[in-house]
């Protein structure tokens, strides 16, 4: 289970402070699939660093009791100096797995041919991605989080992502963040929303839905 | 023993994190050209072979009888191990900024990697140059290994506490590195390498002991010459200064990990 509770997160600013998240309480269980729909700066991107723990929030208490994922598929979380391969093998060794096992299938998950020998500065946008996909499936997680996947690769690529998230890997949790209620509807069975700072939980999906639909423009 | 079970998982992570980071270090620092990650060592060689080379061409006026080879491989080598440290600390945090959003590497670790890596460099070459120069027979071998031993592990912990204090800082305040380069500059001449302290006036003497390193440069020193020279050190001082500026580094670095935003 993932435990939020009264989680605020303020940065400082030029001119003072911006609180981009006020006092955000809310509970994962295993093998849940939460979405969290919110505009852009609503606070989607803060959000999932908080919870993956890269960041820690300014007050309030988040709890993880399962393993939980660092944010997927956005092309971060790499070295840019280092090659592809070199990138696997350092989060293999953070992670405490064994990369040479692995290397086939990121090799043939990513596309990248030879440059996955080449280094990452030198991708293209598509290439990162793909390369940050095929890795982040090789350490499994109990509750993956997810930063607008949808930006990833083209449309068959984009099939075999759902194929590896959402059939192989479909008793685990999920927390998907975006700014698409289609995207969301599609993967997942509870729904909150972020706006202007504050989280909006609501008993049924519908309601969140049309709550999203009325604050969003 | 449940804490003490979860302390030991951390360190095992922490462990693993560290030496991703040090692998991650070599491999973009000195990649898989030429003698690779040999640098680590050859470059500090090759600073301390220069030194060496001018001291003795220009019979510098280091004011003691002390033969000049061993003299500046002792003094150089010190400076190295403590200089390089913070040089390496500092803006350390940000290339690793995008490595951040994998919860377990902290910037402690990041620190930790690059100290270790630059310790090593430094205690290779002088380990190095000390036995090829005895073994050619320019200079002697030291008299008292332990106490040179433990003045390099004081010159050590010095400059990884330095290193840490002025990464934490430098990642807050752009101002650390302008000042780092100037204040390194001018304490080389006065960190006790290039001269020894019983050769100064009383009063100087007094200022210059100030300075953490110069106890553990004389040292060092003893150790290898022995009673040729009358060494100047307080290691309870040295000791003292190190923990206070460890406890400021910590808690710096405590800090910045609350605030860090990795991208």
């Amino acid at each position: 289970m993932i435990s939020i509770e009264n989680v605020s997160k303020v940065y400082p600013v030029r001119d003072g402070v911006v609180t981009v998240l006020e006092d955000i309480n809310l509970r994962v269980n295993p093998g849940e699939k939460l979405g969290i729909l919110g505009r852009n700066g609503a606070g989607k991107s803060t959000m999932i660093r908080l919870i993956s723990g890269a960041e820690r929030p300014t007050a309030g208490v988040i709890e993880r009791s399962m393993s939980v994922s660092w944010p997927l598929a956005f092309g971060g979380a790499f070295q840019g100096a280092l090659t592809g391969l070199d990138n696997l093998r350092f989060i293999c060794r953070i992670y405490g797995t064994k990369a040479e096992d692995k290397i086939d299938f990121v090799q043939e998950f990513s596309e990248l041919g030879r440059y996955l020998r080449e280094p990452v500065r030198a991708y293209s946008s598509g290439m990162r991605a793909r390369l940050a996909f095929a890795i982040s499936m090789i350490v499994e997680f109990d509750c993956f989080l997810i930063d607008e996947i949808i930006a990833v690769g083209d449309a068959r690529f984009h099939e075999k992502c759902h194929v590896e998230l959402f059939h192989k890997r479909n008793d685990r949790a999920m927390i998907i963040v975006s700014h698409d209620t289609s995207y969301i509807r599609e993967h997942c069975e509870r729904a909150v929303v972020l706006s202007k700072g504050r989280l909006y939980s609501f008993d049924t999906t519908d309601e969140a839905y049309a709550f999203y639909a009325e604050h969003s423009h | 023993m449940a804490l003490l079970a979860s302390e030991r998982r951390s360190w095992t992570i922490q462990r693993r994190v560290i030496g991703a980071l040090l692998m991650r270090e070599i491999l973009t620092r000195y990649g898989r050209h030429n003698i690779g990650f040999l640098w680590l060592f050859v470059e500090p060689m090759i600073f301390t072979l220069g030194i060496t080379a001018l001291w003795t061409a220009t019979k510098s006026v280091h004011g003691s009888n002390l033969p000049i080879v061993a003299f500046a491989i002792t003094g150089y080598s010190s400076v190295l191990l403590w200089r390089n440290m913070p040089s390496r600390c500092i803006g350390a945090i940000e290339p690793n900024l995008s490595l951040m959003y994998h919860r377990n590497v902290k910037a402690i670790d990041i620190f930790a990697a690059r100290l270790l890596l630059e310790g090593a460099g430094a205690t290779i070459s002088f380990i190095a140059l000390a036995f090829f120069f005895s073994f050619i027979g320019w200079i002697e071998p030291p008299e008292d290994i332990f106490k040179i031993v433990f003045g390099w592990l004081l010159l050590a912990w010095f400059g990884a506490s330095l290193a840490t204090l002025l990464g934490a800082l430098s990642h807050q305040y752009e101002i650390v590195d302008k000042f780092w380069h100037p204040a390194a500059y001018l304490l080389f001449p006065l960190s006790g390498a290039a001269f020894m302290v019983d050769v100064l006036p009383q009063q100087a003497q007094e200022i210059i002991l100030l300075l953490p390193m110069v106890h553990g440069v004389e040292l060092i020193r003893e150790g290898y010459f022995g009673t040729a020279f009358t060494a100047h050190y307080d290691i309870a001082y040295m000791a003292l200064f190190c923990t206070a500026l460890t406890l400021f580094a910590l808690a710096q670095t405590r800090i910045v990990s609350r605030t860090v935003i990795p991208e």
